[in-house]
């Protein structure tokens, strides 16, 4: 630091209209955490089965698969990216896992992990060094992804099981504490990824590569490196989603995850994460995963809606958000 | 006093692009709290040397010793953390994040877990703005704090990575006029504490106000170096430009003739007072049929500015623009395009021209809506008014078919006049017609416009080439820093004068000079 003892200059800077400002911060961070309280409070009040200990845990347990593919994508779409290839990784790290669970456990958890993380640091290769577009490059990892998925499994002929019992099975179906455990492994695994995105240097270049990528290389940003660690966690978690869900579900089951990457693209982008980068929160992300589990739950519950119902009700709700958000978008760049 | 420690010593630097000498052999010596202007017009070179400095570029030849030791940069990150930091017209850094997590990007304070010392990061922040008079709440987004604000955090992030030399390039280009005295107090304090400073400026007034030393650059080469007090604004302006001021033109050099236009017609096109936040401080001007009324300056003065205010292509906060007695709807293109007012933009690759397209299509563009009828275009229309065109500006081209990106500048900035003569425009903005143009194209395109303006057409013309504003116009408004300085006309359309006016070295404001920085 180089500050020699001089009175410093008599100026204060205007102020911006902070108040305006906070609020639109408010709306942004925990809109969608107001929208999924009021509308459990008025599911809760509508019929008698939502808020049972059962429906209860039974909609933590099924979100839990997609809240962690969703936690890795919000690193990716903070970044100002998008990763495609997740709902295929997640499938193929399921098959990977029940394949492997016949060698033993650590196996069938580490083969999965690091097939995807390879796929993942593969991807973020071609992004930061060779620049090609997130876009394509995940959208042909995706494809090559569930291509592999299928030679393994004889073009899904071939069905591996996780035998009852292992460690791998007890991960996946056993409760701690009347919550299943792939519930309390995503809620520790969103503690961490706040951490890391708020409080480390590497959360520090995640929002710096997307709020301004020129400018975080001239302030010193790794931005290639920052880039391929994105994408590499996001690879690496939905394998472990992908493997979670296997020993959930006893099996690799080969039909899973097709469509699930743009769930957890819809899930960031209502947690208030910018789609164009450089703001969002892994919060916001495990509240839109739970808004459109609970809408797809209260759709189910009124028996009389066709649940096709529910795509149109998460269809119509992503676009409400993009729309408020492009419209306090607008305000700020107003101000 | 001992003299001050050499910090920089640039010997013989040179660098090639395809086709362009952007820096040839050029030196540059730094002592510790120093502070060089370094100056030139666009192409001079400046930003190509600052770019070697930084780690941008590498020199083709030529060494940089720092310090005592030969560098060699690679990126900028490694010049930043040697000790050069730079400081960008453009403001730098993350909008969206804290002000205080852009302060400390890659060097945060942390604990012994590696996680964020965020109680630290605020109370070091809120002390280094401090002393930057910068003092807002350091959580909030960078993008709340004005520029003026936002400047000042890039200048501490940039000396608090112990900087040796800072490079400042144009950093009062979005700065009010308070806040270019706040950015002096920390440029002085920076220079006190033994720092260099590289001053890149347009602004003479600031120039004479901070720096001690200076280096003009011309065409790639060092021109003139020294101290800046021994310089007189004349000079320095006259350096800058390439022009001697005893120089005697024995002819022309240009394909301008005569004047034209009479001296009381109605103006067709009248300017008042347009003012646009940071750019233009209530300019005014006029234009009479078959006038041409050149546009002078410096880089930077306001000129392209004007040309885009009455072409509704910037925003105003206040100002009038009529188009032949009648008021037009500021801030519009349609509507100056309307009222028959064409620009002929500086920058034709990223403006104008749309290079996969033909002859044909690009002159028809802009037109193409009057020649339609229910959506669709008539193409016998279309057809005779390319070919009157081609004819009349005698476009060079294989055929009206052909890609305009495969015809020579020239050609393609005739095409580009012909898009916009093709829609019978009463006012016509040309801004920088001839650069980068070869010779014998450049005078067809001024024979053009002369011969435009006979025919009774409005011209505004900027030009960075003094000779053809000179030699093209019929009267020259001089802009400095946003506003007009002067006016001349007749026969006081010279060269001296146009310099003299653009310096400002007027006898009222020759005061400004005693106000140098010692060196």
């Amino acid at each position: 630091m180089t500050t020699a003892s001089i009175e410093p200059p008599q100026d204060t800077h205007p102020v911006g209209p902070a108040r305006h400002e906070r609020l639109s911060a408010l709306v942004q961070q925990h809109g969608a955490l107001a929208v999924l309280l009021i509308v459990s409070l008025v599911a809760s009040l509508s019929f008698d089965s939502f808020a049972t200990g059962d429906n209860i845990s039974n909609m933590a347990t099924s979100s839990a698969f997609l809240a962690i593919v969703a936690l890795g994508m919000t690193f990716v779409i903070i970044t100002g990216g998008v990763d495609l290839s997740v709902g295929s990784l997640f499938a193929l790290g399921g098959v990977l896992a029940a394949w492997g669970s016949r060698h033993g456990t650590l196996v069938a958890l580490l083969l999965p992990l690091a097939v995807c993380g390879l796929i993942g640091v593969v991807n973020g290769l071609l992004i930061a060094r060779s620049r090609l577009a997130p876009f394509i490059v995940t959208l042909a990892a995706m494809l090559g992804a569930r291509g592999l998925m299928l030679a393994l499994t004889d073009e899904g002929a071939d069905t591996y099981l996780i035998g009852k019992g292992s460690f791998l099975a007890e991960l996946g179906q056993g409760t701690t504490l009347g919550l299943g455990n792939p519930v309390w492994i995503t809620l520790a695994l969103f503690v961490a990824g706040a951490v890391v995105l708020r409080r480390t240097r590497f959360g520090q270049h995640v929002y710096a590569v997307g709020g301004n990528e020129d400018a975080a290389a001239l302030m010193g940003a790794p931005v290639a490196r920052t880039k391929i660690l994105v994408y590499a966690l996001s690879g690496l978690l939905a394998g472990l989603a992908g493997a979670l869900n296997a020993a959930w579900l006893a099996s690799g089951v080969t039909i899973l995850g097709s469509g699930m990457e743009l769930d957890a693209i819809s899930a960031v982008v209502i947690g208030g994460t910018l789609l164009t980068g450089g703001l969002g929160y892994v919060s916001g992300s495990l509240v839109g995963v739970l808004l459109l589990k609970v809408i797809q739950n209260v759709i189910n519950q009124i028996g009389s809606l066709d649940s096709s119902y529910q795509q149109v009700v998460s269809g119509a709700f992503l676009a409400v958000v993009v729309i408020a958000q492009t419209w306090l978008g607008r305000r700020r760049q107003l101000m | 006093m001992a003299p001050p420690a050499e910090v920089l010593a640039v010997r013989g630097l040179s660098k090639t692009f395809p086709g362009v000498r952007a820096l040839d052999d050029v030196d540059l010596t730094l002592h510790a709290g120093e502070v060089h202007a370094l100056i030139g017009e666009n192409g001079a070179g400046k930003s190509t040397l600052i770019k070697l400095l930084t780690g941008v570029y590498r020199p083709d030849a030529g060494e940089v010793v720092f310090q005592g030791r030969t560098v060699s940069f690679g990126t900028p990150l490694e010049a930043q953390k040697a000790g050069i930091s730079t400081i960008y017209q453009e403001v730098n850094l993350i909008p969206l994040l804290s002000v205080a997590r852009n302060l400390f990007l890659g060097r945060e304070p942390r604990n012994r877990f590696g996680v964020l010392d965020m109680a630290r990061m605020n109370r070091e922040a809120e002390e280094t703005l401090g002393t930057y008079g910068v003092r807002v709440d350091v959580r909030r987004p960078l993008r709340t704090l004005g520029v003026g604000a936002q400047q000042m955090v890039a200048l501490a992030r940039a000396v608090a990575t112990d900087a040796r030399i800072v490079i400042m390039d144009e950093p009062t280009s979005s700065l009010e006029p308070r806040e270019v005295e706040t950015l002096f107090a920390v440029i002085r304090r920076l220079r006190d504490a033994g720092i260099a400073v590289v001053y890149v400026s347009h602004r003479l007034d600031e120039l004479y106000a901070v720096c001690s030393t200076v280096t003009v650059l011309r065409d790639g080469r060092r021109v003139h170096h020294g101290r800046l007090a021994d310089l007189d604004r004349l000079s320095l302006v006259s350096t800058m430009l390439g022009r001697e001021l005893g120089e005697v033109r024995a002819e022309g050099l240009t394909k301008f003739t005569g004047d034209h236009g009479a001296a009381d017609a109605e103006p067709v096109l009248a300017a008042t007072e347009l003012t646009v936040p940071h750019k233009l401080h209530g300019v005014s001007l006029t234009v009479r049929p078959g006038e041409v009324v050149g546009l002078g300056g410096l880089l930077g003065s306001g000129r392209t500015e004007t040309a885009k205010a009455v072409a509704g292509a910037l925003p105003l906060r206040s100002g009038t623009v009529t188009v032949a007695g009648v008021p037009l709807r500021t801030g519009s293109t349609p509507a100056a395009l309307r009222a028959g007012v064409s620009l002929l933009p500086e920058d034709r690759k990223s403006e104008g021209i749309v290079p996969g397209l033909s002859v044909r299509e690009n002159i028809a563009l802009a037109v193409l809506p009057r020649l339609s009828r229910f959506g669709l275009v008539s193409e016998s229309r279309v057809d005779s008014i390319v070919d009157t065109f081609i004819e009349r500006l005698r476009i060079k081209a294989s055929s009206p078919h052909q890609k305009v990106g495969e015809l020579s500048g020239g050609n393609q900035q005739k095409v580009l006049l012909a898009r916009w003569l093709a829609m019978n425009p009463k006012v016509l903005l040309l801004d920088e017609p001839t650069r980068g143009i070869d010779v014998g194209a450049k005078a067809e395109v001024q024979k053009l416009v002369d011969e435009l303006a006979a025919d009774g057409l409005g011209v505004l013309l900027i030009s960075s080439d003094l000779e053809e504003l000179i030699e093209g116009s019929d009267r020259v408004v001089v802009l400095k820093d946003g506003s007009v300085v002067g006016e001349l006309a007749g026969d006081d359309v010279t060269e001296e004068k146009l310099m003299r006016t653009i310096a400002g070295d007027g006898p009222a404001r020759d005061t400004v000079k005693e106000a140098v920085v010692d060196g």
